[in-house]
């Protein structure tokens, strides 16, 4: 029994000083803890996805829409674009880009979205097939490892899509099937969560029966409205070169990849697109950093908020340890009596401020990673991105460090006044 | 074996109190005995190590306690002097045993459970050692305080009003559980009371009196 176990006891058999003490703590270093969860996640997802993409050009609207929507796939399309006005991107031997990739949204199957796009899409992202073959007609898909997962589509399965991005079963096309002819590896990016086809797949789907007031994609203002005349060519090649053959066709956007970032006149592209054409181009790195900044304002008021709680709950064990001070006062003299010199009281209130605050984090942890595990499910909803609380992260160290700053700098009035105890009148006062 | 000579405690208000010399052996029983306010716990306080005497020598064995100072008072008095309080107050997260096992690690001992639990068993709390001690019964704390202060098998033990609340059936038997104990462990008891059923009973005693 000595001092270290003495202070443990003492902070887990005061179960009301205990509860408030560490509830209290557990919230403020939880909701930092979480904070930094979020946070960090969300980061990542984005950093992964920025897969050296310099520019997207796509309908004007807002930017940051764009990137979300081409980059992210989280928010719906600006617009549509027609093939007409892209063509010097995706004409080859471009003097300033090295890849320029199409991008056709308007329809999805169980939510997972469906692409019309070209192979280079692969590479862009570093996914790799890890079953079947890419697509090669028209209604060939690729699907994502999470697409797979969640929908049980194999190899062979064939789907009808739907309209819009949201599941919904009254705007099923269902005069067209998909077929699944390859599965991708998880490469932890978007692609994880795309189904992959060529462009003409997405026009050709839209081509029938389409209900007139519905367009392409869910904006109301799109005029994608594309009917194929009949008996046109329908072997796609899924090259840009082909797509050039469609000028009247629209795509939604176009990924962008310079051949040298630091070429001066790839500085300018951006702009000179959106000055002089009816496209926007934005610029993935400037708009994900104004998104940031953005969250920055929510995120910084939410830690102000934590770091409160913190404070708030130091205090809270400074009190509660200086009110069993008073309660204790013969257990401290008779502690005293039984050999212990002043330094030695000193020490223990000291390490029941720091149990204090170790179980306040301990808890707080455990709330925090928890409650991220459980928002997980939401957030996949909303964003359609993995998270989990099953993480842990070196800052939640520096949140330890800290907690237990607090639990000493909390304990050490009181500590002192423990030393100060004075066994004679302590006694004989009885 | 204790012996004080000259003992003087001056109060910071300038009040001295003087004690007459007084010597107790190991297996010895000595009663002393006063009316409150003649200096009774502060006598005790200087036996026990809580108070410095500035002026006198205290000798317990070899060790002239009153000239020991800061820590090293602390661990002479937790290894050498076991205190049986008027009020028994314990550490009161820890149960029976623990009480027990925590004054031999504050003494500077090695924490030794068998010895802690026959000691217990001696006094007839062998199944309680692991009850809380805010759950005992009167007697059951008395003997648990005793049990505290025996662990470390001090040479001097001190007893501060053991019986005064207690009926006359009680007081013999706390009475002759302490001296059992100490003739036990091989202690000088020192009873220190105001309670003058005692006087017949202990032969060995000083009677302190208003200067």
């Amino acid at each position: 029994m000595n001092l270290v176990r003495l202070a443990w006891k003492n902070s887990i058999k005061r179960p009301l000083n205990l509860v408030m003490s560490v509830v209290l703590f557990g919230l403020g270093a939880g909701l930092i803890s979480f904070l930094f969860l979020i946070n960090h996640q969300l980061k990542e997802k984005f950093d992964r996805n920025l897969a050296e993409i310099d520019l997207v050009v796509g309908a004007k609207g807002s930017p940051l829409q764009l990137i979300l929507c081409s980059m992210y796939h989280i928010d719906n399309p600006t617009g549509n674009i027609p093939i007409e006005q892209a063509k010097p991107l995706l004409r080859d031997g471009h003097p300033l880009i090295k890849k320029a990739i199409p991008l056709s949204l308007g329809d999805n199957y169980k939510s997972f979205r469906i692409v019309g796009t070209n192979k280079d899409i692969l590479a862009l992202y570093g996914a790799q097939l890890a079953d079947g073959k890419l697509w090669e007609k028209d209604f060939e898909v690729v699907i994502g490892k999470a697409v797979a997962d969640e929908t049980g589509l194999v190899l062979g399965s064939t789907f009808h899509s739907s309209h819009g991005f949201a599941d919904d079963e009254d705007l099923a096309h269902d005069h067209l099937s998909f077929q699944v002819t390859g599965i991708l590896n998880e490469s932890g990016t978007v692609l994880d969560q795309l189904i992959l086809t060529n462009t003409a797949s997405i026009w050709l789907v839209h081509d029938h029966n389409e209900p007139a007031d519905t367009a392409l994609v869910t904006t109301p203002t799109d005029s994608s409205h594309l009917h194929h005349a009949h008996g046109e060519d329908h072997s796609h090649d899924n090259s840009n070169a082909d797509l050039l053959n469609h000028p009247d066709k629209e795509i939604t956007s176009v990924l962008v990849q310079y051949r040298s970032r630091t070429n001066f006149q790839a500085l300018n592209f951006g702009r000179n697109i959106n000055e002089n054409t009816d496209l926007q181009a934005a610029s993935p790195a400037i708009e994900i950093n104004r998104l940031y900044s953005m969250m920055g304002v929510g995120t910084d008021a939410l830690q102000s908020l934590a770091i409160l709680i913190a404070l708030v709950s130091a205090f809270s064990i400074f009190l509660s340890l200086l009110k069993s001070m008073r309660e204790r006062k013969y257990e401290l003299a008779l502690i005293r009596v039984m050999g212990a010199r002043r330094g030695e009281l000193f020490r223990l209130i000291i390490l029941e401020g720091l149990f204090l605050a170790l179980i306040g984090w301990l808890f707080g942890t455990l709330l925090s990673h928890a409650s991220m595990e459980w928002m997980a499910s939401y957030l996949k909803d909303d964003f359609r991105y993995q998270f989990t609380g099953w993480i842990w992260l070196d800052e939640e160290i520096w949140i330890l460090l800290v907690s237990l700053l607090l639990g000493v700098l909390a304990a050490i009035l009181p500590a002192i006044q423990a030393a100060k105890t004075d066994i004679h009148t302590t006694l004989a006062e009885k | 074996m204790v012996t004080t000579s000259n003992l003087a405690y001056t109060y910071p208000l300038g009040k001295q109190l003087l004690f007459p010399d007084i010597s107790c052996s190991a297996k010895e029983m000595l009663l002393v005995l006063g009316t409150s306010g003649v200096g009774k716990t502060t006598l005790l306080h200087l036996l026990g190590g809580l108070l410095t005497a500035q002026q006198g020598e205290i000798k317990i064995g070899s060790t002239n306690l009153a000239s020991l100072r800061g820590s090293d008072a602390d661990r002479f008095r937790g290894k050498h002097i076991g205190i049986v309080f008027q009020q028994h107050h314990f550490v009161e997260a820890l149960n029976v045993l623990e009480n027990c096992l925590l004054a031999q690690s504050l003494a500077g001992n090695k924490p030794e459970k068998e010895k802690a639990m026959a000691l217990l068993e001696r006094l007839n709390m062998g199944p309680k050692a692991y009850a809380s001690v805010k759950n005992l019964s009167q007697g059951e704390k008395q003997r648990a305080a005793i049990a505290r202060a025996l662990v470390n098998q001090p040479g001097l033990i001190l007893a501060d009003e053991p019986t005064s609340a207690l009926d006359d059936q009680n007081c013999d038997e706390v009475l002759s559980l302490l001296q059992e104990q100490a003739i036990a462990a091989g202690a000088a008891l020192i009873v220190v009371t105001h309670d003058n059923r005692l006087k017949d009973k202990i032969a060995n005693r000083v009677i302190l009196e208003k200067v």
